[in-house]
């Protein structure tokens, strides 16, 4: 049974793989490549990833979709580069070889892997937490994390510097071009209060099972674009210092957290013994709000009205 | 924490995560503040920066041992290490003075128009902290995880500094150059899941301990090295760096061709030399050294017939790392000579940053003053901009490789060793790159110290600029007077491994 399952979604993610890179209209394969990363979420579910599973659904299928669909709705987005048969037979060509390859290699690859699974279940009481992903990412690897909220940042400014200049400090561009009828509105204020519930139970549950800041933020970035969307916040201006604070949030809170490592514990970015679990959820909420804002401010794009609008 | 092994100075452990946490601190006033006050809080950054690069550089002399820190104490293979051997140690203080210099540069330059508004400088000056920050990590991080996470930082600071501008076509160079950074940071993760796959760490130093020749490694480096080779625009993967460094701000420019561009080469240093067994680091040397041979003479010939003096200046970046690619096969190769190759390759590593940031300040500052940058127009220019001109010329002078500047002993040093490894082609391809930069620098510096046809009509420039630029162009010549034997600080903490300095 689980095989013919198993079976039936490796096809769907085969057809949704093959109509996002088919020819045809823009809207529709982004359609299906959003369609795509949520059938991979089910595939990574079936491998026992859940955490993957919903990073995948949250921040490859969702937000990632999203940022695709305002692409391809604008009005000046060029045509598509008109490529021909003899193009795409040998991108096909290629990609038939680059699958070959990593197939051969996979294959050829130690049986059973080698892992620090092991490594981390036995130093996982030590951090007080029940999710082994969430210590491999907040206490092991603490470092990699607070850089790729780093990177998150980075990202927001770089879309930010695309702006013209006099409206560096303005609000980004409408999210969609006219509320059409109420409709809208009444799903945003039936659907944001239970999203924004769900995004917060991510990231609370996500020290002991699969969840997590990166899940909960995306969770909590779809709902606040919703409401934007529906008319029922208004879009925000970007010079705020207060929403600029919201930003720096997530990042330098993990920082400061760090730099006290070496005064209460004995390394950059240690959390001090007995009140580890109290510190790490902290640093986890801190960073799930800078996340949402980054990302709902990444979907928005770069300011293009004046604030006096 | 080990204490320091220098009295008065912070630990070793401390200096190293200071390297790459100080920059990031510099965002906060830019983001909260967001004015001239921030822009002086951030040259305070800087100079902390310096501070701290210099600090390693004399722990990890005074030591004689690389300076090592453990993230959270956790040590490899669970957590991360940062560690900074001698040629670490060289790589963060030629980046941090670099960096210090553009900033000065940047500070009253067109990168900070203040009539325009605030969004360039801000931009401008947090693009920089991040560069800086990613770059130590570059150079110090030991986890093939931990240097694909610097990666993304660095690519995510350097590509909007193209477009900074706003002008049409630096979008399209932008993204050009995004798309071969982005292509090369999957290559790199795909090796770095097989290299996890086969040895079950991401430690460089663990991982090397347990590497074997087997075809999951091959392709593993390879994909690496590729995406390297996409990232330092390696012939024939250079086609994007004309355009994205041609046309950022000069104070950009000089950091994107100067420091930014010798991250993916240092990693690749790492992993022929560090991470790969020594038998098949032998065998892809040649191959490595073959493209950068084709880089010095391809990007050299059309540097030649460029008619723009930035894009010139874009091309012999493109044509000078390849002599980076020579030095593989001369410094895997088990002899004595081998050490002298080693120096020299960071020799010229270091004495092409200071002498290309300095070009691109000059070009940027000739730019500004005549309204163009086309060549034909620069004629005696020399008796107008004197001190810009001087920072070409002698930035130049270190490229062509004549004495007494920095590229002269590098190539000194890559030419004996060359000769003595028996590679009579390498020291060819040496030989005629020298030539052929001489050509190209030369079309610039003879015309512009020649009378002029007509009197030339220049809008002023601030002179302290002309002279960060003159004194980074000396610096690369002052590295000429380092002794011509192999580097005995270079040498420090290798080969590698996690034995010293441990708690």
């Amino acid at each position: 049974m689980s095989l013919a399952f198993d079976a039936l979604l490796c096809l769907l993610a085969l057809l949704a793989a093959l109509r996002a890179v088919a020819a045809g209209e823009g809207f529709s394969r982004v359609a299906a490549f959003m369609a795509y990363g949520l059938i991979l979420g089910l595939v990574w579910v079936r491998l026992a990833a859940v955490d993957v599973a919903l990073t995948e659904v949250a921040v490859g299928s969702g937000v990632t979709g999203l940022v695709l669909l305002r692409a391809v709705a604008r009005d000046d987005a060029p045509a598509p580069l008109a490529a021909g048969l003899a193009y795409r037979l040998l991108a096909g060509v290629v990609a038939l070889l680059v699958f070959a390859g990593l197939a051969a290699v996979v294959l050829l690859l130690p049986e059973p892997a080698p892992s620090l699974a092991p490594e981390v279940a036995r130093h996982l009481p030590a951090t007080d937490l029940g999710n082994p992903i969430t210590a491999v990412l907040i206490v092991f690897r603490a470092l990699d994390t607070l850089l790729e909220t780093v990177v998150l940042l980075l990202a927001l400014i770089g879309v930010w510097a695309l702006s013209p200049d006099r409206t560096w400090a303005g609000r980004p561009a409408v999210l969609l071009p006219a509320p059409w009828s109420g409709a809208l509105e009444f799903l945003a204020r039936l659907v944001v209060p239970v999203g924004v519930l769900v995004g917060l139970y991510m990231f609370w549950a996500g020290a002991d099972v699969p969840g997590g800041a990166f899940q909960g933020g995306a969770v909590l970035a779809a709902m606040a674009l919703m409401a934007i969307a529906a008319g029922l916040l208004p879009r925000p201006v970007l010079a705020r210092r207060r929403l600029r604070a919201l930003l720096l949030a997530g990042p330098f809170g993990f920082l400061l957290v760090g730099v006290l490592g070496w005064v209460f514990a004995d390394a950059f970015l240690a959390y001090p013994p007995g009140v580890e679990k109290a510190v790490i959820i902290l640093v986890e909420a801190a960073i799930t709000l800078s996340i949402a804002v980054t990302l709902a401010l990444l979907v928005l794009g770069p300011p293009v009205a004046e604030e006096t609008e | 924490m080990s204490g320091g092994a220098l009295p008065g100075l912070p630990p070793a452990d401390m200096l190293l995560v200071l390297a790459v946490i100080l920059p990031l601190f510099g965002l906060l006033p830019l983001l909260l503040l967001g004015s001239r006050l921030a822009e002086r809080l951030t040259l305070l950054v800087l100079a902390a920066g310096l501070a701290v690069a210099l600090g390693i550089g004399a722990e990890v002399a005074a030591a004689g041992q690389a300076a090592t820190a453990f993230i959270g104490g956790w040590r490899p293979p669970l957590g991360v290490g940062l560690r900074a051997d001698g040629l670490s140690a060289v790589m963060l203080v030629m980046t941090a003075v670099v960096l210090c210099a553009t900033g000065l540069y940047a500070m009253t330059g067109p990168a900070t128009p203040r009539a325009a508004g605030e969004r360039m400088p801000t931009a401008f000056w947090m693009l920089l902290l991040c560069v800086w920050s990613a770059l130590n990590l570059v150079f110090v991080a030991e986890d093939l995880f931990t240097l694909y996470v610097a990666l993304e930082l660095l690519t995510f600071a350097a590509v909007p500094l193209v477009c900074l501008d706003g002008k049409e076509g630096q979008i399209e160079a932008a993204l050009r150059y995004l798309v071969f950074a982005l292509f090369g940071s999957v290559l790199y993760l795909l090796g770095t899941v097989l290299i996890y796959a086969l040895y079950g760490t991401l430690d460089i130093i663990l991982a090397a301990r347990r590497a074997s020749v087997s075809p999951g490694l091959v392709v593993a480096l390879a994909a690496m090295t590729a995406g390297m080779m996409a990232k330092a625009a390696l012939f024939p993967l250079h086609l994007w760096l004309p355009p994205a460094h041609s046309g950022a701000p000069p104070a950009a420019s000089a950091m994107l061709s100067a420091v930014v561009i010798k991250a993916p080469i240092f990693l690749l240093v790492r992993f022929w030399l560090d991470l790969a067994p020594e038998s098949l680091a032998v065998k892809v040397g040649p191959i490595l050294a073959g493209l950068g041979a084709a880089a010095i003479l391809m990007c050299s010939l059309v540097a030649l017939a460029q008619h723009r003096l930035k894009l010139l200046i874009a091309y012999s970046t493109a044509a000078q790392i390849g002599y980076l690619f020579l030095m593989f096969p001369l410094a895997a190769a088990a002899s004595a000579w081998s050490a002298l190759a080693w120096t020299g390759g960071a020799l010229h590593l270091a004495s092409h940053a200071f002498s290309k940031a300095a070009m691109f300040m000059a070009a940027g500052l000739i730019a500004e003053a005549v309204g163009h940058d086309r060549i034909k127009g620069l004629t005696g220019l020399g008796r107008a901009l004197p001190v810009s001109v001087a920072a070409f010329g002698l930035g130049g002078l270190s490229l062509m490789g004549l004495p007494p500047a920095g590229g002269f002993v590098a190539k000194v040093m890559l030419l004996s060793a060359a000769v003595h490894l028996g590679n009579w082609w390498i020291a060819l391809v040496i030989l005629i790159g020298g030539l052929l930069a001489g050509g190209y620098v030369l079309r610039v510096v003879v015309p512009a110290l020649q009378r002029p046809a007509a009197p030339l009509a220049l809008r002023p420039v601030a002179g302290w600029r002309e002279w960060v630029a003159l004194a980074l162009a000396l610096v690369a010549v002052g590295l000429g007077f380092v002794p011509l034997e192999p580097s005995a600080y270079l040498a420090i903490g290798r080969p590698a491994s996690w034995a010293e300095g441990a708690p």
